[in-house]
């Protein structure tokens, strides 16, 4: 049941994030036409194909260092995105990504106080980690030492950092040295003011995480399955734990310049998100998660680069919701087409069997009086079959036509169908298997022969052999026309001209 | 806390029937071991344990030693503890005061003696691993730190996977099996372990008829095995058929011993009957602080 709800939510968050993309992408993503020379300074003026080919090839240095820095990101950011994911703290992402603002700024006064130019990157970024830590350790604190739960715990520790870190950043800007002008790309990111110094940090940071976390790959699969068990091998989850969040702190502070601390979620929660519609396996899905995240880095930034004033945060996400609409649609392991697919073959195949069976038991009593099972022996009106179940005419002549392409069924003059040889061996499978499951019900469920035929109407589609073989089983001794067990009840089928026989 | 004299059989606060009463003395079965009687071979051995949550205790003086060999169970009405006595005896949760040994020694000292199944409804099943994967975990202690799964451990697994008859199902991702086959998941990645304790929260919770009785099997393979097994079990009807020792748990061991002596009515009454409402009413007191008049 609650797979079902869960399903239906991510299909909702789907269309609602294919709207977002499809209302976006004109803006965006838009066709590089070359040759559009911009007519005033505040449009966006779109990227010749050259430049297209520069950005993609990494040609140019800026560039080169831009695009890698956050296609590595992208990549470390699904990593350990995954775990978070799946150590059901993805929104504590959020709560520290906010968190880091007032580390900011205070790291800009106390840099500035001392003289410094108060915009040294990894200076502000030590103070992002502080706060950051801090906001985490004081989830955990609200959540352990009161009885609120963990999503008002997020909530105030969000909203309360970063309400200061603007409070400081008000302060900052009134403050002599206030040349704090580039501390709000911190908010919604800068990719472009990243230095070459800056990327090898985040190559470097990358490489680590990434080392720690394949190092690291069965305790923290167990401690995010099972922390219990793990804690009873003795495996030292509090640590594990600290760990682990100390890794999403630093991604997080290593993409504030990049994405900024508004969209850094959206980097450590869709890629892993999207990764799961393919793979049922961890170590798969760290790859695909991690090929994601870097994708959309790599797309992200590359594109901020072509167009300018198009933020590079928003483009990442942008590109990150795009691959998760697709994953949520055709994702090999659980894409939501496929499994439309599976239930409409299912609904065709269920259909199908049940023509069949109506046609085999319009026409079973001449058989049985000694015709002996001949292909077209008998054939059925298409009025008779009309009245066998609660099926429209257009609904049945649909059916018919299903089947005769199938060459299970063939037309006997206006109006009259019959049974082909393949198709008369498929209908006595499905009858036979019909007739299996009712008697099981009869004769071990107790339930009543006039019930029974809607009950085994639901099963027989999807009995394997190996039930059927079971049946046969249960079966043999109380029954010895097992080979084609006469129906335990009357045939409606039949219009009332056969009574039912034992 | 030092526990009582010997003499002192239940501690005062959690006696059932006053000293003015006119009752009996409780059955020797039905006593609760104290402190000096702990034998060093136990393969559990609890003495004088409490246990609190947010202050508020909800284990009183557990004193309990399993015998060896034995397929014990845990019974008692819901809220009586007794997930919190595994847990606690694991160190999962915080002891408020007591002492937990394993065949003599303290657990962390006796992990590779202990396998523990916790219950199947704590873990989210639709986790991306295999049957064969959750199995594996039992050897993870044994790997060690920083090492792949190596193909003999896999094997292992999959031998495991054999003795609950789920080795057809191996390669499943584990949403995609029932309830029961879950379980048997769970057991297997506690047989992996080769353990000489079992600690099992509901095994039996939420399984089918043949599951049930691959679960009965496979506790009576482990005893013959001279394994100890202590199981959490929620079913009365079939206490006398699964179990031949058991502790009737109700915030205290209302009694304990092989099921034949102490499986009675009287016991059950004692266990399930609203005599120990008060100890309830006394822990909520100490969890809010109050004082009384």
């Amino acid at each position: 049941m609650t797979v079902s709800i869960k399903s239906k939510h991510s299909l909702v968050i789907g269309l609602a994030i294919a709207f977002i993309v499809v209302s976006t992408c004109p803006a965006g993503v838009a066709e590089p036409a070359g040759g559009h020379a911009s007519i005033t300074d505040t449009s966006v003026r779109l990227p010749t194909a050259q430049e297209l080919i520069r950005v993609l090839t990494l040609r140019d240095y800026n560039t080169r260092v831009v695009v890698l820095g956050t296609m590595m990101l992208g990549l470390v950011a699904g990593i350990i995105g995954t775990f978070m994911l799946l150590r059901k703290r993805a929104l504590m992402g959020d709560a520290l990504s906010h968190a880091t603002l007032p580390g900011i700024g205070v790291a800009f006064i106390v840099m500035s106080a001392s003289g410094g130019t108060g915009k040294s990157l990894p200076g502000l970024l030590v103070g992002a980690f502080f706060f950051g830590t801090a906001g985490v350790g004081c989830v955990l604190l609200i959540r352990n030492l009161t009885r609120l739960k963990e999503d008002a715990a997020l909530g105030i520790v969000l909203s309360v950092f970063f309400g200061l870190g603007i409070a400081i950043f008000g302060i900052v800007q009134k403050m002599d040295t206030g040349h704090a002008a580039g501390l709000e790309s911190f908010i919604y990111g800068k990719t472009a003011s990243m230095l070459a110094s800056d990327a090898m940090l985040i190559a470097i940071t990358a490489a680590l995480v990434a080392g720690v976390c394949l190092l690291l790959l069965k305790e923290f699969t167990v401690l995010c399955f099972d922390q219990e068990y793990a804690g009873s091998q003795g495996s030292p989850t509090l640590l594990l734990d600290v760990v682990m969040m100390g890794m999403v702190v630093i991604v997080t502070v290593i993409g504030l310049q990049a994405v900024g601390l508004i969209l850094m979620i959206a980097l450590l929660v869709i890629p892993p998100a999207a990764a799961r519609f393919w793979t049922h396996n961890l170590p798969t899905m760290l790859a695909t998660s991690a090929a994601i995240g870097a994708v959309s880095g790599f797309v992200g930034a590359g594109l901020s680069a072509l167009v300018p004033r198009l933020p590079a945060g928003a483009i990442i996400v942008v590109v990150a919701a795009t691959a998760f609409g697709l994953s949520l649609f055709v994702g090999s392991a659980r894409g939501v087409v496929w499994r439309l697919l599976d239930q409409r073959r299912l609904g065709r195949k269920v259909a199908r069997q049940h023509l069949l069976r109506a046609m085999f038991e319009r026409f079973e009593p001449s058989e049985m009086a000694g015709a002996g099972p001949r292909a077209g022996g008998t054939s059925v009106r298409f009025d008779q079959l009309l009245t066998d179940r609660s099926w429209s005419p257009s609904r049945l002549r649909r059916l018919l036509s299903a089947c005769r392409r199938e060459e299970l069924v063939r037309n006997e003059g206006e109006a009259e169908f019959a049974l082909t040889e393949t198709g008369l061996a498929e209908a006595r499978r499905v009858v036979r298997n019909h007739r299996l499951w009712e008697l099981y019900l009869i004769t071990h469920a107790d339930i009543a022969p006039s019930h029974v035929d809607r009950d085994a109407d639901q099963l027989e589609h999807v009995l394997a052999a190996s039930m059927i073989e079971k049946l046969e089983g249960l079966l043999a001794d109380a029954y010895p026309h097992l080979a084609m067990p006469p129906s335990p009840h009357a045939l409606q089928a039949s219009g009332g001209l056969q009574p039912a026989r034992r | 806390m030092k526990p009582p004299a010997a003499v002192d059989l239940i501690p005062t606060h959690a006696r059932p029937d006053g000293p003015r009463t006119n009752r009996p003395p409780l059955p020797a079965s039905a006593r609760v071991a104290t402190g000096d009687e702990h034998p060093i071979t136990a393969p559990l051995s609890i003495h004088d344990m409490t246990v609190a949550y947010h202050r508020k205790p909800v284990l009183w003086d557990v004193d309990f030693d399993a015998p060896e060999g034995r397929l014990i169970g845990i019974v008692g009405p819901n809220g009586a503890g007794k997930s919190t006595m595994l847990k606690a005896a694991l160190d999962l949760i915080p002891k408020a005061s007591g002492r937990v040994t394993i065949y003599g020694k303290p657990y962390r000292k006796q992990r590779r003696m202990v396998a523990y199944v916790p219950q199947r409804e704590s873990v989210d099943w639709d986790f991306p691993v295999s049957a064969l994967d959750v199995v594996a975990m039992g050897r993870y202690g044994r790997i060690g730190w920083c090492r792949p799964v190596t193909r003999r451990h896999r094997d292992a697994a999959l031998t495991a996977l054999q003795r609950v008859g789920m080795a057809d199902y191996a390669r499943r991702q584990i949403s995609q099996l029932s309830g029961g086959q879950q379980q048997r998941v769970f057991l297997a990645r506690a047989l992996v372990q080769d353990a000489q304790l079992y600690l099992m929260d509901e095994p039996f919770s939420g399984v089918d008829a043949a599951t049930e009785q691959a679960i009965v099997t496979l506790l009576q393979d482990l005893r013959t095995n001279g394994r100890t097994v202590l199981a959490v079990h929620h079913d009365l009807q079939t206490v006398p058929a699964y179990f031949d020792y058991v502790i009737l748990l109700n915030m205290r061991i209302v009694a304990q011993g092989p099921t034949a002596e102490v499986f009675t009515s009287e016991n059950l009454q004692r266990t399930y009957g609203g005599r120990l409402t008060l100890l309830d009413q006394a822990a909520q007191a100490i969890a809010l602080g109050t004082v009384g008049q």
